[in-house]
């Protein structure tokens, strides 16, 4: 049976990871390289590392984590951040990524997803989509797609634009609610289940996550196809593993034993 | 994980051009293979063993025939050199695809490639898990409910050589083995360490 992915993200500062998992078994806990290794090995079944460094002369950096990372990371790996064009994601594909996420890039120019794609195949292609919830009547699903970490409105509707994504060749969408990052409160199954009922292409759902409940709720009433957490370790679960064996006895399919 | 045996002959990657081959690569060098990616014919033909990757559309492999790369990877073949095709590549060991209806296939097995029912969203991408036969040879010591991780919208049918299944709106082949011809439809290269013993049977075949 096809199972429910949860995915670790690793958020990266200048080459450190700066929000996730502190494993104390680490030797350096902010490696990315190490840190990604250790998610999977814990039973993580994707990672995602995000750079969110604001400068652009990071790039090398980037690179060095990226093929640092791949020589021993055998699970779906993921690089955001920083990729503005087709050569930027050439660059990471080459250092080692299987997949590249793209957000505001994309938003300023949708011929962009189906560029990448055309090469490197659209099962390698994220679009990252930030959603906040708006006043009725602004956009038309209620949900106004933002830019630039979050801070900038685009008048854009996500529903809207999460089907010319899919259409323009993204592989998988990920979703993350500005009202829920960060809170710990639950992921927004509404906005969640509004986008992977629209598209045929899986959807992320990102931004919330406080519980294993929450994990339960987005796969069940937000009909997500995976879910991502940056601080998953946060919130009192031992592991990934723990995480798992709970989905497990709420009969959510998870790879478990991995 | 497991400690690789030092492996002297050349597995060859097939390279016609489509897609990252960096993953499958990586995954080789990590288990001490000898292993070298290539888009040249002589070197395929003349390989201890060929992988034949690939992602996206059936019709990239319309490359293979321009290239010269699939009379190589046939002839390698023939000579009872072990060949593994990976997704698209194990796609390409059928007749055909229905997603490029005017390619055909290496036909070494029977039947089409075909899209999955309308009953399940496409494409089928994520861990899902294997029902392995008995006596497969690259399947040796894998779980037999073992998760791999796919990515693809197109799907083989179920034949005489599957030697795995899986159930996405419908069964279909995940492993073909056929002697010296092998065809995952996931990718072992992204399965964690149970792809990586896939990848360590391929490299210790005789």
């Amino acid at each position: 049976m096809l199972t429910k992915r949860i995915i670790a993200c690793l958020d990266m500062d200048g080459g450190r990871v700066v929000k996730g998992v502190q494993f104390v078994n680490l030797r350096d806990a902010g490696d990315p390289p190490e840190c990604a290794v250790a998610h999977a090995r814990d039973g993580a079944d994707e990672i995602v590392l995000l750079d969110i460094t604001a400068t652009s002369d990071n790039r090398q950096t980037v690179l060095d984590v990226v093929s640092r990372t791949a020589r021993s990371l055998f699970v779906p790996f993921t690089v955001g951040g920083g990729i503005r064009e087709l050569s930027d994601a050439a660059e990471v594909f080459d250092a080692g990524a299987d997949k590249i996420a793209i957000n505001s890039a994309a938003v300023k120019d949708p011929t962009l997803i189906g560029e990448i794609a055309a090469r490197f195949g659209s099962q390698a292609v994220v679009v990252a989509i930030d959603a906040r919830r708006v006043k009725e009547g602004s956009v038309k699903s209620g949900f106004e797609v933002f830019v630039a970490g979050g801070r900038t409105p685009t008048g854009r509707d996500a529903l809207q634009w999460a089907r010319e994504a899919a259409a323009c060749g993204a592989g998988e969408i990920l979703l993350t609610s500005m009202d829920r990052d960060g809170t710990k409160s639950g992921f927004d199954c509404e906005l969640t289940k509004l986008v992977a009922e629209a598209v045929s292409i899986p959807v992320i759902a990102s931004g919330g996550a406080g519980s294993p409940q929450h994990f339960i709720d987005v796969f069940r009433e937000g009909h997500a196809d995976a879910a991502l957490a940056a601080s998953i370790f946060h919130f009192g679960l031992e592991d990934i593993g723990q995480l798992k064996r709970e989905l497990q006895a709420a009969n959510v399919p998870v790879r478990w034993p991995c | 994980m497991m400690a690789p045996n030092m492996i002297a002959e050349t597995i060859v990657i097939v390279d016609y051009g489509a897609g990252n081959l960096n993953s499958v690569k990586k995954a080789f060098d990590y288990l001490g293979a000898n292993v070298v990616v290539t888009s040249e014919p002589e070197k395929v033909a003349t390989a201890g063993k060929i992988v034949l990757p690939g992602v996206g559309h059936f019709s990239a492999l319309g490359a293979l025939v321009n290239m010269g790369l699939r009379e190589a990877v046939l002839q390698g073949a023939r000579a009872g050199k072990p060949l593994l095709g990976i997704c698209l590549g194990m796609q390409w060991l059928f007749e055909g695809s229905d997603e490029a209806p005017e390619l055909s296939g290496a036909g070494i097995f029977a039947g089409r490639c075909r899209s999955f029912p309308s009953s399940v969203k496409s494409p089928h991408v994520g861990w899902n898990s294997l029902a392995v036969k008995e006596g497969s040879r690259l399947l040796r010591d894998v779980a037999p409910e073992s998760f791999v991780y796919f990515t693809h919208s197109f799907r083989a049918p179920v034949v005489a050589a599957t030697a795995a299944s899986t159930e996405y709106g419908t069964p279909f082949s995940a492993v073909v083995e056929k002697e010296n011809i092998f065809g995952v439809q996931f990718h072992p290269e992204k399965s964690w360490n149970v792809g990586l013993l896939m990848l360590k049977n391929f490299c210790e075949l005789d």
